[in-house]
This record gives structure tokens, sequence and C-alpha cells, in this order.
């Protein structure tokens, strides 16, 4: 049940992205930071809750043969460092395209995707993957 | 319908998703040898969108919601309502309608439920979400038709069973197209059903056409065009449910409307049926070229069985939507990727493996 709660106290910014930006330095983390690591006392009471544009582009990325069974249907999928317009990176799956077509630098966008099933009766987890622009 | 006009209640905003990949009959049929140009003439079906292995009702839902609110940027807490109709909700018990809120934003304050009725469940929402605006209980609703319909393998229904889904966001604050009218039909019609715990679907292959289709489909139309007092001319689209290319067509042409009206709202050649999104797909097409002041009739279909007409109007707020800010049908109908029948098969589980993966 651990797991199931942490599942749930992620999905607003696993579903929507949501980041903080510093009201003191403007710098945006995601995911979310309650203190700026680089003002940190200036920025207590200042982390302003914030929704990102989904936007981005391909900094670096590897494709992965090697899958857990669950990704047997998606096989060999692209995993990829994205930087997005706000500035933060994530790593995060980019879909809906063959491996050959990713290359650095490339803009994506965020879709909203089945990232993990547990199992038959199990919870099934959504959050943010990317295609390309 | 009855009002001043003024503060009639209509569709503020609208958004739709289809899937990327497709397959082509003539795929299909090579698998389980049947004669492609028979499917192709007989059903007028030319392709089909298939969805991803990670996308399901849930992911078509919130993708054509994002893109409804995107179009008009609607405050997501100004959403009171959301209803998802589909037959292929992610879980028997957990609300899809749910995880479409909590990836919109909507307000923890929200009306919300999923719905059931084969391929209309969507478009019942859309009256209900209508109703709850009318009577001030929210002030905007969404309503959501979305599938990732199967057909066993084999069956007729693999050649149309399809994927995709659109959302409706309905209030009274200037509508791009007013709804000046709805109604449904309702009869115990056993056409075709799927029942609890079964993957596939059954048709009761008498039923299919006239006693269920063209009997609730042409019925509805033919009662809101004599309450509305109006005739096929009047309009300037038409757009039915689609369970395959030939029923919509046949069913306008018996009630007089032609091929002008009805061609920008058929979507299920290209597509395939996407059951409850089929019909306000359609309609979704139609408001992406529709001009101020064109008049549409719109009916759904779902079997067992039942028909919901509606009788819109575009209103001169369609000209400062830039509706070009979400997708449009033709852009999603463009970038397409074609794929085998045995990736297919990959994709909607078909082929099936041991416990350890799903
Ligand atoms: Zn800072």
């Amino acid at each position: 049940m651990g797991e199931l709660s942490s599942v749930w106290r992620e999905s607003s910014h696993r579903y929507r992205l949501v980041a903080h930006g510093c009201g003191n330095c403007k710098a945006v983390y995601f995911p979310p930071r309650d203190i700026c690591p680089k003002c940190h006392r200036d920025s207590i009471g200042k982390m302003k809750e914030m929704e990102l544009s989904g936007r981005g582009k391909i900094e670096s990325f590897t494709v992965v043969h090697d899958v857990p069974p669950a990704f047997i249907r998606q096989r060999p999928y692209v995993l990829a460092l994205i930087r997005l317009d706000e500035g933060p990176t994530l790593t995060a799956q980019v879909v809906d395209c063959d491996p050959s077509e990713v290359a650095l630098g490339k803009r994506v966008r965020s879709v909203f995707r089945r990232v993990r099933e547990d199992g038959k009766s199990g919870i099934i987890q959504y959050g943010y993957k990317f295609v390309l622009e | 319908m009855l009002k001043d006009g003024t503060d009639m209640s209509g569709i503020i905003s609208y958004g739709s998703y289809i899937p990327k990949y497709r397959i082509k009959p003539d795929e299909i049929a090579r698998v389980w040898g049947e004669d492609p140009e028979n499917i192709r003439n007989g059903i007028y079906i030319l392709s089909k969108s298939v969805p991803s292995p990670d996308e399901d009702v849930a992911t078509i839902s919130v993708e054509a919601a994002r893109n409804a609110i995107k179009r008009r940027k609607v405050n997501p807490a100004d959403i009171g309502a959301i209803y998802v109709g589909s037959e292929s909700h992610p879980y028997a018990v957990k609300p899809t309608a749910t995880i479409v809120a909590s990836a919109i934003g909507a307000d923890f304050r929200l009306f919300s439920a999923d719905y059931e009725f084969a391929c209309k469940a969507g478009t019942a929402g859309m009256q209900n979400v209508k109703a709850m605006v009318d009577s001030g209980m929210i002030k905007y609703g969404m309503a959501i038709g979305s599938d990732t319909s199967q057909g066993a393998p084999g069956d007729a229904l693999e050649y149309s069973a399809s994927a995709g889904g659109t959302a409706f966001i309905i209030g009274k604050e200037d509508p791009i197209a007013e709804i000046n009218d709805t109604l449904s039909v309702t009869s115990d019609t056993p056409d075709f059903w799927r029942r609890e715990g079964q993957p596939y679907p059954t048709h009761g292959e008498r039923f299919t056409g006239e006693p269920a289709y063209f009997k609730h489909t042409i019925g509805a139309a033919k009662m809101i065009m004599e309450r509305m007092k109006t005739k096929p001319e009047d309009y300037n689209y038409a757009v039915f449910h689609q369970p395959n290319g030939k029923f919509p067509t046949r069913a306008a042409k018996s009630l007089g409307f032609t091929e002008e009206q009805f061609s920008d709202g058929l979507l299920t050649p290209v597509i395939g049926n996407t059951y409850s999104g089929s019909m306000m797909t359609g309609l979704s097409a139609i408001l992406d070229k529709a001009s101020p002041g064109d008049r549409i009739l719109a009916v759904s279909f779902g079997s067992g069985a039942g028909s919901d007409a509606f009788d819109l109007t575009v209103t001169d707020k369609m000209d400062e939507v830039d509706r070009n800010s979400a997708p449009t049908i033709k852009e999603m109908l463009s970038k397409v990727k074609w794929i085998d029948y045995a990736i297919y098969a990959k994709f909607k589980k078909k082929i099936v493996f041991g416990e350890s993966v799903d």
C-alpha cells in the first residue's frame, strides 16, 4: 500500500506536470520542491505552484531493448532526457514513433498515457510521456 | 427549446483525440482469408485507428478534454460536471471521470460519473450536462464520448472497432453552437451486447440493421425535425452514428440529406467505428469548418437500443475562436502510422502472455 499512496500523492505532478517556481530567483523545479535549493530560507513561503506547458526538446536519449516484462509490447522504447521550455529537465518515454526518428534537439510535447499497470487486478498508473512535435 | 434564444445553452468548446496508428481492412482480411474488396464495399471502411499499448479510454478522454479546454482557454475550475461515456472504461469499478478530473485540474467540488449506453453514452452525457447548465446547477459541464472497443479476432467487428474520443464543454455564456433542442428514443432491442467479464461483444445479427440502427436513428431524426418544424434542406450539416460507412449514408439518404450535408461528419471510412466517440467526433469535424448561422442535425445511436438527437446552430462566437489552437480532425487524420496485423495483435493484446506480462 506504500507504493499506492505515493502514486496517489504524486498524481498532480505526474498528471498535469505541476512544478514549483521560486518566487525569489524564478527557478522552476520539477518535481516540485518546497524550498529552493539556491535560495534556501529566502524561498520559504515563496514557492508557487505552476503547470508546465509540456513542451520541450530532447537533450539526450537511449533506446531500451532489454525491457521489463510489462513493457514487452513497447520494445524497443525510447527513454529521453527532456529539457522543458520553462527550464527543468525530466526523464520520460518518447512514444508513437520509431527509435530512428528520435534525435537530439528534436521538439517534443507531453501526452497523457498509461505508465504502469500493477498486474491484472492492481491500480493503473497514468502520467506523462512525450511525442515528437 | 422554447427559450428566448438569448441565454440558450450550447457548446462552449470541443476537442477530440484519435490515436495515431492505423490498419487497413486488406491487412485484416489477409490474415482471415477474406476478400478485402468485399469488406471495403460491404461496410465501406478503408482504414481504422488503433490505440498504442499505453492508450486506453482514460488517456483518450484526457487528451480530448485537454484539447477542448485549450481551444477556448476554459478555466477548469469553471467545469462543474464531468461525465464520460464509454463501453471500454479501463476499470470495471473506478470511474474514468475521476482520472479526467484530476488530469485537467478540475475542482474538488464536482459532479461526475461514468455513463454506459453502448455507443450513445457520450451524447447521453451531453444531454445531462445541458440540463444541469439550464437548471443553474453548474456553469460549464463536460461530456466525453470515448472508446477503445474490440471485435473478436476474425469477427466482422474486427474490421470496424477502433479508438478515439471527443469532449464537449457545454454552457450558457457565448456558446459557439447553440443546442436548439435535444430528444431521445429508447427500446429494449437485442442487437448487440457484452456480458460482464467477456472480452468481446456479441451481435444479434438479425437485429443490427432495421430494428435497431435505422429504426432509432431515423426515428429520432424525424421526431426532432417534426418538433423543430424543420426539413433536411434547413440543415447545412448532418451527422449520424457510424458503426460502418454504409449505415449512416443509408440513413442520411433515406431521410433526404445529400452527400454535401453528411460527408464532412462521416469519419468511419477512415478511422473506423469509435463507438461512443463516433457521432461526437463527426460533429467535432463539422465544428472544425462550420460558419456562423450553419445549422447541424446530429443523431447518435447506442445498441440495446436508443438514439439521442440534437439540433444545433453555430453562433457568431465561432469567428472569435481560434479553432487551430487545438488539433483539428483533419490534422489528426493526416499524421498517421500504418501497422500490420501482427503489430495490431500485439498492441490490442490479442497475443496473450503468461502471468508476469500484461
Ligand atoms: Zn530560488
